[in-house]
């Protein structure tokens, strides 16, 4: 049994970090996909990941959306833990019931999308609200409409997914994600699916969030410009680690070492 | 009396009824994939006349029951002049009923064999029987196997049928044995063992081995 | 013009009177109505025993995933006909005795069920994996999500297997005959054994089942249609 003693039960401190990674490790069987992982992102940060394929930059996603278990660490979010329960003064691994309540405050878009094919815009908007948040219907068709509003998908609110483009089914997926309030929101790779004419459309939506709203969040892109663009910090995902990170104009302009140097360079010369 | 007694008892008869049972199997199925083959490639003729023979037998025994179909070849076909005795009856009707559905296989296996095989065997000039014998049907059934494993246990499951026009299978002996003993739950679960016994550890591994071995000599495993 | 086909020197013993058949006709529609009934009933058992079933076996306890997996393949693997068997006269060997029509669709409904869950089973492993994520990240439960996501989505790839086995029970119904239920066949039978001529009957009893069973499979596909349209997809 792993001890986890050396964690804290909470992290309470006024400028705590809304995430927190703490020697997070992720293998599957004897391939490591994430080693020994620190990372912390403050409240309101917009954080980029990108690095080659096999990095570990979906799974840090995924396991902070509990699609994952961990093998070893500790994840916070918002101070408490999200992968630990504290028991008898001591942490021990979640139990569904705790993730169910730690999981409300993170939110997710995936590359394919996923949404419901049998409901309609509006109704995949209503689904979380109704079902988990126990919204009225009426007041979760309200948030609904606004928030499809906010993406621009409003006129096509009653569309099944089968009929919108690949672009617009993102930005309902999007809207979807919003309607459950989350504090951090996870965007994976969420235009990589698309064809390059509607990737602006995601974009665009992605830019409005970071002005306008004070979310947190973490993003996995292959989306350089943009990365540059909007994020607060980019991290560089190297072999389960983080090889460098920080501010967009030193890390893209000024990277100090080898391996993010020729990422960069490689990634230049594909487009 | 307990299970064991009762099995030291009966398991003569039972025996000579799992004999009959395997004996309609395998007759009715020798004749399934005969009348598979035949009426399968029939229904993908262009002449219409073959084509609709088959489609014909094909609708006819998918659309009624074995059951039906047992009972009208031993009742009322004497009626037409021809009369089969009960235990030819019993496998002639299984074979006819699950040979419509075999030939839906046949035809579906056929279709999945990509029509580059065809231009390609053309390419090389052989005729359409040489082509169909040697290189359409050996592809088509490696891709049907599994679903034949399917129609073999219901094959099997059918052979219970014949029972009622009185064969002495082991569904007919598990009945004789039931109205002579009551002992209702010994006799019936014990020939439910067996069917499954026959079906899930001796058919189905064979059918698992065949569709291997044919996809070996295809040099597709 | 046809009449050279009726020779008596090609049917020695054919003898078809329209006027007999005509008589029996009323009766063998009546057990028609019956046999539909027991077909109905049968299958609406099947339908909701064989989604439990199906359910059972995505379970995470794996002592239940097992035993009704080995259930499933056990009821599957078995001549129908002896399971009714079983199931009418087990019961008054332990004290509890069902009628005829009783035993008879628990059989069916149990024999189907288990068909019906692999018809299931493969429709619920068509829904794409990203649905179950999607799901989880907007914090629904396990039922939530199937209840709301996963079966309606299953359930339009599982029409056709669905159909061909109502389809299936409809002909399997004869079996019924043997423990005393009054359905097509025994009625047939009656028939035939009061008035010693079984080829009306049986010839009627056929053309029964074919005018029901092969307008079924387009009615099936149209009904797939019609529930893909209302779901969207």
């Amino acid at each position: 049994m792993e001890d986890f003693s050396g964690f804290p039960l909470e992290i309470a401190d006024e400028n705590k970090p809304m995430v927190s990674f703490k020697k997070v490790r992720k293998a599957y069987g004897s391939l490591v996909v994430l080693d020994d992982l620190d990372l912390d992102v403050a409240a309101g940060e917009m954080v980029s990941i990108i690095g080659p394929s096999g990095s570990g930059k979906t799974t840090v996603l995924r396991m902070l959306m509990t699609l994952e278990q961990i093998n070893g660490g500790v994840i916070y979010v918002d101070g408490k833990p999200l992968t630990h329960m504290g028991k008898d003064g001591k942490l021990i691994q979640a139990n569904e019931r705790h993730l169910r309540e730690r999981r409300t405050d993170i939110g997710m878009c995936f590359q394919h999308f996923n949404l419901f094919p049998h409901m309609t815009a509006i109704q995949n908007c209503m689904e979380g609200p109704v079902q988990v948040l126990g919204m009225s219907k009426a007041e979760a068709r309200d948030r609904g409409e606004e928030l499809l509003e906010l993406v621009g998908m409003a006129d096509k609110k009653d569309q099944h997914p089968s009929r919108l483009s690949g672009g617009q089914q993102q930005r309902v997926a999007i809207a979807r994600a919003l309607a459950m309030r989350p504090k951090v929101m996870l965007f994976d790779e969420v235009t990589s699916a698309l064809d390059p004419e509607v990737i602006g459309e995601v974009t665009n939506v992605i830019r409005k969030l970071v002005s306008e709203h004070n979310l947190t969040m973490l993003m996995v892109t292959h989306q350089m410009g943009f990365a540059r663009d909007i994020s607060d910090r980019v991290c560089f995902f190297y072999g389960g680690k983080i090889e460098e990170q920080g501010k967009p104009a030193d890390l893209f302009g000024n990277p100090q070492r080898e391996r993010t140097q020729q990422f960069l360079s490689a990634v230049k010369e594909a487009v | 009396m307990s299970l064991f007694e009762f099995l030291s008892q009966y398991w003569p008869r039972l025996l000579s009824g799992t004999g009959v049972t395997v004996a309609q199997f395998l007759l009715g199925a020798a004749l399934t994939v005969g009348l598979a083959l035949v009426f399968g490639l029939m229904k993908m003729s262009p002449n219409r006349m073959i084509k609709g023979s088959a489609v014909t037998y094909i609708e006819l025994f998918r659309g009624t029951s074995l059951l039906v179909q047992l009972y009208w070849i031993f009742f009322v076909l004497p009626l037409f002049g021809v009369t089969l005795e009960k235990f030819t009856a019993g496998w002639v009707a299984i074979g006819l009923n699950a040979g419509a559905y075999g030939a839906e296989l046949v035809r579906g296996g056929i279709m999945s064999v990509p029509k580059g095989q065809w231009e390609a065997a053309t390419a090389i000039n052989m005729s359409g029987a040489r082509r169909m014998w040697r290189i359409i049907l050996p592809q088509a059934l490696v891709n049907m196997l599994p679903a034949w494993g399917n129609l073999m246990v219901e094959i099997l499951k059918g052979t219970a049928l014949v029972s009622l026009i009185s064969v002495t299978d082991l569904m007919f002996q598990a009945k004789q044995i039931n109205a002579s003993t009551y002992m209702s739950a010994q006799i019936f679960g014990t020939a439910l063992v067996i069917y499954y016994i026959l079906a899930r550890f001796l058919l189905t591994p064979f059918m698992r081995w065949l569709e291997g071995f044919m996809a070996r000599k295809m040099g597709r495993a | 013009m046809f009449d050279w086909l009726l020779k008596d020197e090609w049917f020695p013993k054919f003898d078809w009177r329209w006027d007999y058949a005509w008589e029996i006709l009323p009766r063998l529609l009546e057990a028609t109505l019956n046999t539909l009934i027991a077909a109905a009933a049968g299958y609406l058992i099947a339908l909701v025993l064989g989604l439990v079933f199906a359910l059972a076996q995505r379970s995470d306890s794996r002592i239940l995933t097992f035993v009704v997996r080995e259930f499933v393949e056990f009821v599957r693997s078995t001549p129908l006909l002896l399971q009714i068997f079983f199931i009418f006269y087990v019961g008054p060997q332990f004290g509890i005795t069902l009628s005829p029509w009783i035993s008879g669709m628990i059989a069916i409904g149990l024999h189907y069920s288990c068909y019906l869950s692999e018809v299931y089973r493969g429709g619920l492993d068509s829904v794409p994996k990203g649905q179950w994520e999607a799901a989880t990240a907007l914090n629904m439960t396990t039922m939530q999500t199937y209840k709301r996501l996963i079966i309606p989505q299953a359930i339009p790839s599982a029409i056709p297997g669905m159909g061909n086995y109502l389809v299936g029970i409809f002909k399997d119904t004869p079996m019924l005959s043997v423990i005393g239920v009054a359905e097509l066949i025994h009625t047939a039978n009656s028939i035939g054994s009061e008035t010693w001529r079984y080829l009306e009957a049986y010839t009627l009893v056929g053309v029964i089942f074919l005018a029901l069973s092969l307008p079924a499979a387009g009615l099936i596909r149209a009904f797939e249609n019609l529930v893909r349209r209302k779901l969207g997809m």
